[in-house]
């Protein structure tokens, strides 16, 4: 936590290795000494470290020093729907695999649902050694209140050093409760996971300002060290049918299964089968097309590559297909294996949604579209022409 | 009905540019905006003041210059305006910020719904409206489209997931957090604007919301950010040229084990 940070002037001389070193700006050199701006400060050390004449010191309060060494583990929150596994929960496990053996603890699966103890094999063989299986009717579907308190309870009993979750939209609205109810840290939709063996910290990078910026974040006092983390970043945990896990069963009184907000129905409405933010392939198209009725064209080309459907905003804004499948700021981020925009030219606000993805592949009629500055592939000319006979040709090349 | 709304004012993302020499955030000259997605927690709000009646109370946590998006949130049909402003609160992760304002909340009385945009556009993260909510003990739903029915005492909503949608019955009051789908933001009208010049803003300080100042700020927050750095800028590559079959060829060529 916060604490004190002091600048001994008999020993700084303003050399400004503390300046450069401060991530934070928070350093100036004024009349030959360091200054820091407290506004900026976050205790970070940095500049303890930098100094070569020890004339910086910071005490943490000790008041807040908490023992943390009662809390081991990693946990990985595996989503269900309907019953079926959701393929950020594999993900999650090839990650939490890697943090668990760096940590040198286990790694551990929390399971909550009804009637889903056939769903059990699949966790064990993806490489959890311990699964947290909670079966009650109230969690068949997701609901705030029943999953937030069941979790809670879970974290307090086990006291897990880590818990990573999907950046989905149940991961993101459940462990923000979570955190908050247990006063732990929590870092949203991270890209990239690893330990500080000497401290035991997860480093947490994920992107900020839309992918302009990267920051590394840690929890440095508080456990467990929570993280949502991003479809498709993380390599799925390979399956091996002879793993088996310790499974704890729990069962909680009926008033902690309770929900203020009542689900009422689920409706499915995407009409292709794939999940934009699952799918390894994202098929997109932007104002070029000029009109509703030229989504069919991309259809066909996503039908062919069993990719989902994706939109810029102007093709959305337009009306000519539903909001669900916006790409970009105001709509959703994805980071599929490739992303083939047709007819899209590129504003920030859409890249920010894309710009991730492995391989890009841009289509468009005007040479100077933003779009080909970060295209890995780029084709100038009429999509009308060159869609369908990229269609014709995957389905040719592979017999589809 | 008294509906709160909570904003952020954050850099326009589409001024966001990098140096290309030092290869870091270009902050100078980018414009201060209302987050995206809280111009449609604003908007909603106004619609339901126009359906039911009541009052919109719009409140924001930022440095003094937060105001002017109070101001513009006013000009666009909300009543009243709260700034929480205190070099208290600098440093205020997702945790320290949604105490903060379930504080202010708590002091500004009773409401019957709080909406916030699902996340802002410079953290993405999406914290802060669950966070707000389990700090006051209230139900919540996310990622809401539409709100279909709303009484005095209860709302049916429509939630946005990655298949399609939930319909969630929730008491009041609660919170929603909003999508883009939920409406159309109108633009400001005259007299929101002349209002906007005048209207008194609430200044309020950490000891106004009688937060305990170990929960706030940087103290408050649980995380710590140790590195910022600038991802190596993705480049252009290849252009294909040639006739469309060529093309066509040559790419599937290229993407044929992705494809598979």
């Amino acid at each position: 936590m916060a604490g004190s940070i002091t600048i001994f002037l008999d020993k700084c001389n303003g050399c400004t290795l503390c300046v450069e070193a401060c991530p934070f700006d928070a350093i100036h050199i004024a009349n030959k000494k360091a200054v820091i701006d407290m506004a900026k400060c976050t205790f970070c050390g940095a500049c303890v470290e930098s100094c070569e004449f020890n004339a910086i010191e910071l005490k943490e309060d000790a008041c807040v020093k908490q023992d943390l060494s009662r809390y081991k583990d990693v946990w990985v929150f595996c989503e269900q729907k309907k019953g079926v596994i959701q393929s950020i929960s594999f993900e999650l496990l090839g990650e939490g695999r890697k943090l668990a053996d760096k940590l040198g603890v286990k790694l551990c699966a929390v399971l909550l649902g009804s009637a889903v103890e056939s769903r059990i094999a699949e966790l064990s063989e993806r490489g959890a050694e311990k699964i947290y299986f909670v079966d009650h009717p109230a969690l068949a579907a997701f609901q705030d209140d029943p999953y937030t308190e069941v979790l809670v309870k879970l974290a307090q009993e086990y006291a897990p050093e880590i818990i990573l979750c999907g950046a989905t939209t149940i991961g993101r609205s459940l462990v923000s409760r979570v955190a908050v109810r247990i006063n732990a840290g929590l870092t949203a939709d991270c890209t990239g996971l690893d330990i500080d063996e000497k401290e035991r910290l997860l480093l947490q990078t994920r992107p900020a300002f839309g992918g302009n910026i990267m920051a590394t974040i840690i929890t440095p006092n508080h456990r467990p060290q929570m993280a949502t983390v991003r479809h498709k970043v993380m390599k799925e945990a390979a399956t091996d049918k002879s793993r088996t896990a310790e499974v704890i069963r729990k069962s909680y009184p009926e008033e902690v299964m309770k929900s203020r907000t009542r689900l009422a129905g689920i409706v499915a409405e995407i009409e292709e089968t794939v999940n934009l933010a699952e799918a390894d392939i994202v098929v997109s198209g932007g104002r070029g097309l000029g009109g509703p009725e030229n989504f069919a064209m991309i259809r066909e080309l996503a039908k062919t590559l069993n990719a989902a459907v994706g939109a810029s905003r102007a093709a959305v804004d337009a009306d000519w297909i539903p909001y669900s499948h916006q790409v970009g700021q105001t709509g959703k981020t994805v980071c599929p294996k490739l992303y083939i925009a047709c007819g899209i030219s590129g504003q920030i606000q859409h890249l920010i949604g894309m710009q991730s993805s492995k391989v890009i592949v841009a289509i468009n009629k005007d040479p100077d579209a933003p779009i080909f500055k970060i295209a890995t592939y780029g084709i100038i000319g009429d999509l009308f022409q060159v869609v369908p006979a990229l269609t014709k040709e995957f389905k040719r090349v592979l017999n589809r | 009905m008294h509906i709160i709304v909570c904003i952020k004012q954050v850099p326009n993302t589409t001024d966001v540019r990098i140096d290309p020499l030092t290869n870091t955030l270009i902050r100078e000259g980018v414009e201060s905006v209302i987050n995206p997605f809280d111009a449609y927690a604003i908007e909603e709000a106004v619609r339901l003041k126009e359906r039911l009646g009541g009052k919109v109370t719009v409140l924001t946590m930022g440095p003094p210059q937060a105001e002017s998006a109070l101001r513009e949130a006013v000009s666009l049909g909300c009543d009243e305006a709260v700034l929480l402003s205190d070099r208290k609160f600098a440093g205020s992760d997702t945790w320290a910020t949604s105490y903060t304002l379930a504080a202010a909340i708590r002091k500004i009385g009773a409401f019957d719904v709080i909406l916030c945009g699902k996340q802002a556009s410079d953290g993405d993260t999406a914290q802060v409206g669950p966070g707000i909510s389990t700090h006051l003990d209230i139900p919540q739903v996310t990622y809401v489209k539409k709100i279909a029915e709303i009484s005095a005492d209860k709302a049916l909503v429509e939630r946005m997931t990655e298949e399609g949608y939930d319909t969630v019955e929730t008491p009041l009051p609660c919170l929603l957090t909003v999508v883009k789908e939920i409406n159309t933001p109108r633009l400001p009208s005259l007299k929101g604007m002349m209002r906007a010049k005048s209207v008194k803003i609430t200044k309020w300080t950490a000891d106004d919301i009688g937060a305990e100042p170990e929960s706030l700020g940087l103290d408050g927050s649980p995380t710590r950010v140790i590195k910022i750095f600038t991802p190596e800028p993705r480049k252009g590559g290849e252009l294909l040229k040639g006739d469309t079959a060529d093309v066509a060829a040559e790419l599937v060529e290229l993407l044929k084990d992705i494809a598979a």
